[in-house]
């Protein structure tokens, strides 16, 4: 989920908040503001998720101690935001969604400037480009006034799409340019790095393409970006008329078209891979921040031409119609509200709606969704809407009718809780290890070999804790005991779970089963104890013990499991199937497991007693 | 010797009871005591009386009760006389008729015994020193100083004159010693004690003796001796509590026993896009063998893709390229909402055919996140999961179960906040307020399933499913009060923390409507 962090006293003149900054300072004003803001991110869906200042930020980074904060310090909120609402991540997005959520504000009307097809500014986008990235979308914001705050704020946002919806540049990256420092039309073009120079955004030298790629290799923040095009013959890079370069997309602006608090007319291009997620990136920059501009929620087109001829007029702020029939939200929701009311709850949620009029449509609402919320895909969102802004608390809280009918057991659960309760009846403790191991626990430290046709392997462990999933229950026991090697003797201990093996006849080539082990440790191994732990639970479980080779119950058989010592180990066999092995563990494998003291384990499968 | 002490504490309380037979009173048990070891030239010490007098006492055999004296005794400097006479009859013992010079008298005698002695026989007037040699001013001294030390060590009177004087000189020393004021009969006084025994035993259940035998009254204060068990985990047991609670709502058990899943059923089948953020390798454990998956549905596949790709059932889709290989590669499973997602794909298919039958399922399983493992976080953990799918279904509903699930679980206070979840729409996040950190409490998550979720898989439009989740850990850490999740589930965790804990009380309340 992103965070946002904004100034509080910012936040609350721009939610037109009566508290004054004086005010703010006592405390007990302080609490009260948050406890009210904090319950209306509750109501809207948003979470006040920590309070602190710019200070106590870079002191937690730098790991110094807390001291008392100086009382002038700017309070800083950090408000989490749900991962698909782009419009909501700046201050001025999220201020205007809560104005209009406290029906402090109209849906704002967003519109592109009234400029002729020949006048309007033009982007050409070269065939290469395809090899690459192949698409682009621009905007202008006309008349800017940036103040220190809303400069940053256009940077943070920057930011924050390229960390969430970009998904770190790979699928848009976003440049942003002083228009009076350069000149249109503009080319979007794929260029082999040698052939690229420009100086960089915070150099002063000038670069060619492929060292500068080599010199942000030490960059801490620019390298994650490196592998996006490093690969590439060609880079995407962005000229004007004079072929200054604005942008070597994802990784860096030109330092010429920097945009700075003067800037007055800022040109934003957006290269992608993914046309969708460009349009929004854009869409979401130009009406947060067109508030700024001269002419208020006015948006300057660019048109974008492509090789083939065709042509694209940006940004798309069209506004999107959805007929939602009335019936459909009452009765998703639970309520019985009329259309009247929908359209009030609706307006507070940014959304423009209005009742169909004609005939058989009566029931139905348009709704207009604006170009700030492309979460809305259905109209179960508009739906969902609906009951926030009614307030999911005032919703009345009923329960469906009861089913009829009856219910199957899980047999296979139900036989594993009876079976640990036996067990446990036997004087064992039961155990709950992990699923994931290291190959060498599951093997090596065994004394097992991996013929690769029983393990599941993960492939993008965080450590070789997570390389495999477990084909025993022997490691986890193992560590346990291993763990426990203090407690009072004798130790034993059991546990009924799942492994995982490969099996070619699964659709996703890998079945669970469903084991139980058990182990016994002390001065002697206890071989005999766990011999009639088996002979026990075979009982319970109605398995008459019968001579080798008769199907009707259980028998052992010789074993020769490199895992216990020779001799001193069986196999188990029910209804004429191997189900399980147990012996003398083998002092190579104790000594594996850090055991000082001798013991003896069983493990078998369950499922034949199904 | 331990060994000997019983027979010795014995033979004491038989003296004692005997000697009350025909006597009012022990007077001075110390005395009894000595006279008696005399007797049967053994000793008897502090100890063997305590002891005997102890039990009897606590029978009421005997009444007495403690007393503190004080008497004095010899110290080591005092003993020393007592043996071999005052320092000052040493020195005047140690000079010949003849004389000695004083050179040959240091010689011939301990120093400290010349460096006390000496001055002490000089101011008594028994020696004459002269120049050249010490001779002998009388013929004959006694040594009174070890009489009277002999006299103390015997405890007999010695006059408080005396007494100062041997003190000042730190021959003898107070001391304080436990004792008993006289001892009488008491209310159960018989002459012979009877047999004193801890356990009933089979022989004298069965000969009868039991009725002669007298029980050890047993130690409040002292536990039992520690009981020899086996142990259910107590976060299995919590799973117990809460599956009992979803069995008595007429909730069915989901079968969860597939940790791999394929993208496919964990994410496209949930309309989750292919770039969300929860399919990046830095979330999700991908496997690389098995690393695909090799079959699945076709025909709902392609609608699937359409849905993400274009919409449809109403929606707009995502507007982006949906890759099947994407839909191909195998996992371990995020949630047990990917079983869901199989079984609903199957309830769709057979409400194809009517009637249309309600569900409730259920499942408490395994499921695994690439994250890195701290106090609160593991790589794997438990998911709890419920929902119902029926004609109708309305978020009023929702937030109806919820209430009953959770009042079940000792949560009777919630509320909802909006939320983001990209099959669920409405999402909720659920929060109770807990009673005992006066606070509410994120513990869920919940929604409806989407209908790009639900309609490619072939539900009609008014079928909807309500669902809620929420991790087994979480609830098991507040009930048993654990701060980091690795003291109750893995390897590290401490068999004794296994084996104390309690029963889970949850679902046991009575306050259920």
């Amino acid at each position: 989920m992103p965070t946002v962090s904004v100034g509080r006293d910012r936040l609350f003149a721009a939610l037109g908040k009566s508290y004054t900054k004086e005010e703010l300072k006592k405390k007990e004003v302080s609490e009260k503001a948050e406890k009210e803001f904090e319950d209306e991110c509750f109501r809207f869906g948003i979470e006040l998720d920590d309070v602190t200042t710019e200070k106590a930020i870079i002191r937690k980074e730098k790991h110094l101690d807390e001291e008392e904060g100086d009382e002038d310090e700017e309070v800083i909120y950090k408000i989490d935001i749900p991962a698909n609402r782009y419009d909501l991540l700046c201050l001025e997005g999220l201020s205007q969604a809560l104005r209009i959520f406290e029906k402090k504000d109209e849906v704002p009307q967003y519109k592109l400037a009234n400029v002729s097809k020949e006048s309007m500014m033009k982007m050409h986008v070269k065939p290469e480009t395809s090899l690459i990235r192949p698409h682009v979308v621009c905007a202008v914001l006309r008349g800017m006034t940036f103040t220190e705050a809303s400069y940053n704020s256009f940077i943070d946002l920057q930011d924050k799409l390229h960390q969430n919806i970009c998904r770190r540049r790979t699928l848009v990256a976003i440049g942003t340019h002083d228009l009076d420092t350069i000149q249109a039309p503009f080319s979007y073009e794929a260029l082999p790095p040698s052939s690229i120079s420009f100086v960089p955004l915070k150099q002063t030298k000038n670069f060619r393409a492929d060292e500068l790629m080599e010199f942000y290799k030490s960059d801490l923040k620019l390298k994650k970006f490196l592998h996006i095009i490093e690969n590439s013959k060609v880079f995407p890079v962005i000229y004007d008329n004079n072929r200054t370069v604005l942008s070597l997309p994802p990784i860096i602006n030109g330092a010429h078209s920097a945009i700075t608090l003067k800037t007055k007319n800022v040109f934003i291009e957006c290269t992608a891979t993914d046309l969708t997620k460009a349009k929004i990136v854009l869409n979401t920059i130009v009406t947060a921040f067109s508030s700024y501009c001269e002419r208020k929620f006015e948006i300057e087109p660019v048109e974008v031409l492509y090789p083939d001829g065709k042509s694209y007029v940006y940004p798309d702020l069209s506004i999107y119609n959805m007929d939602v029939s009335l019936s459909y939200i009452n009765r998703k929701i639970g309520l019985s509200l009329g259309a009247d009311e929908v359209i009030d709850l609706l307006n507070k949620m940014q959304l423009g709606a209005q009742q169909s009029v004609s005939g058989n449509k009566q029931d139905n609402i348009t709704v207009l969704i604006p170009p700030t919320r492309s979460d809305i895909l259905h109209p179960c969102d508009v739906m969902e809407d609906v009951a926030i802004a009614y307030g999911y608390n005032n919703i009345p809280r009923t329960k469906p009718a009861s089913l009829p009918g009856s219910l199957k057991p899980l047999v296979l659960n139900e036989l594993s809780d009876v079976l640990r309760s036996e067990i446990a009846m036997n004087g064992y403790t039961e155990v709950l290890n992990f699923i994931l191991c290291s190959w060498r626990e599951n093997f090596d430290m065994l004394r097992r070999r991996d013929d690769k046709s029983k393990a599941v392997v993960v492939g993008n462990p965080r450590s070789s804790d997570f390389e495999l999933v477990r084909t025993t229950l022997m490691p986890g026991i193992l560590k346990s005991v291993g763990h426990n090697k203090d407690h009072p003797k004798p130790i034993k201990v059991f546990e009924v779970g799942d492994v995982t093996m490969l099996d070619e006849k699964k659709d996703v080539g890998a079945t669970n089963r469903r084991q139980l082990a058990a182990l016994y440790c002390g001065a002697s191994s206890g071989f005999e104890l766990i011999h009639g732990l088996v002979d026990r639970i075979m009982e319970v479980l109605g398995a008459a013990f019968v001579p080798i080779g008769d199907n009707a119950g259980y028998y052992l058989q010789h074993a020769e499991e490199p895992e216990f010592l020779p001799g001193v180990q069986a196999s188990i066999y029910y209804k004429g199937k191997q189900i399980g092995n147990f012996g003398i563990l083998h002092p190579e494998v104790l000594k594996n497991f850090d055991i000082p003291d001798p013991c003896s384990y069983v493990e078998m499968n369950i499922e034949s007693f199904l | 010797m331990a060994a000997d002490q019983h027979p010795r504490k014995e033979i004491l309380e038989k003296a004692i009871l005997g000697y009350l037979e025909n006597n009012n009173d022990i007077s001075n048990l110390e005395q009894f005591a000595e006279q008696l070891a005399a007797e049967n030239k053994s000793e008897i010490n502090h100890n063997d009386i305590d002891s005997a007098i102890k039990s009897l006492r606590g029978f009421g055999y005997i009444e007495t009760h403690d007393i503190r004296k004080e008497s004095w005794v010899l110290t080591e400097e005092g003993k020393g006389y007592a043996a071999a006479g005052s320092p000052e009859v040493q020195v005047f013992l140690a000079i010949p008729a003849e004389g000695i010079t004083q050179v040959a008298l240091k010689k011939k005698l301990d120093e400290s015994v010349f460096q006390r002695g000496f001055g002490r026989a000089a101011n008594n007037e028994w020696v004459e020193i002269s120049k050249k040699l010490i001779t002998r001013k009388v013929q004959h001294v006694d040594d009174k100083v070890r009489e009277l030390l002999m006299k103390i060590h015997a405890n007999e009177a010695v006059d408080q004159a005396e007494i100062e004087a041997l003190k000042k000189r730190e021959l003898i020393q107070k001391q304080t010693q436990k004792g008993y004021s006289p001892v009488k009969k008491g209310p159960n006084y018989a002459p012979v004690r009877k047999k004193f025994v801890t356990d009933l035993t089979r022989e004298s259940l069965q000969n009868g003796d039991w009725k002669e035998l007298e029980f050890k009254e047993f130690n409040l204060n002292a536990q039992g001796m520690p009981s020899k068990f086996g142990a259910l985990h107590p976060l299995l047991k919590v799973r117990k509590q809460v599956k009992d609670i979803f069995i008595q709502m007429g909730y069915e058990e989901m079968a969860t026993n597939n940790y791999i899943e394929s993208s496919f059923w964990n994410f496209d089948a949930l309309f989750q896009p292919q770039q969300h953020p929860a399919r990046d390798s830095h979330d999700t454990f991908f496997l690389r063998t098995p690393s695909t998956t090799k079959e699945l549905p076709e025909d709902y596949v392609e609608r699937v893709k359409r849905v993400h790709e274009s919409g449809g059932y109403e929606s707009r889709g995502y507007g982006c390229n949906w890759k099947r290989e994407e839909a191909e590669k195998n996992l371990l499973r995020t949630h047990t909402t990917a079983v869901s997602s199989r079984i609903l794909y199957l309830l769709a298919k057979e409400a194809q055919q009517p009637p249309f039958a309600p569900k409730k399922y259920f499942s408490i399983d395994r499921v695994f996140r690439n994250e890195s493992v701290d106090r609160t976080h593991l790589a794997e953990f438990h998911q709890i999961e419920g929902w119902i799918c029926d004609r109708g279904l309305t978020l009023g509903n929702l937030m109806g179960v919820l209430e009953d699930f959770f009042k079940r679980l000792g949560m009777s206070k919630l509320k909802f906040k909006p939320a983001y979840n990209p099959y669920t729409e409405p999402s909720m996040e659920i929060f109770g307020y807990h009673k005992g950190f006066r606070k509410w409490v994120e513990i869920g998550n919940s929604g409806m399933f989407r209908p790009e979720m639900l309609r490619p898989m072939g539900f009609p439009e008014d079928v909807e499913v309500i669902a809620w989740g929420l991790s087994l850990e979480r609830p098991a850490m507040i009930l048993y009060e654990i701060d980091n999740i690795r003291e109750m589930f893995g390897h590290q965790v401490d068999l004794g923390f296994i084996k104390r804990n309690p029963i889970c009380r949850l679902g046991l309340s009575h306050n259920i409507e």
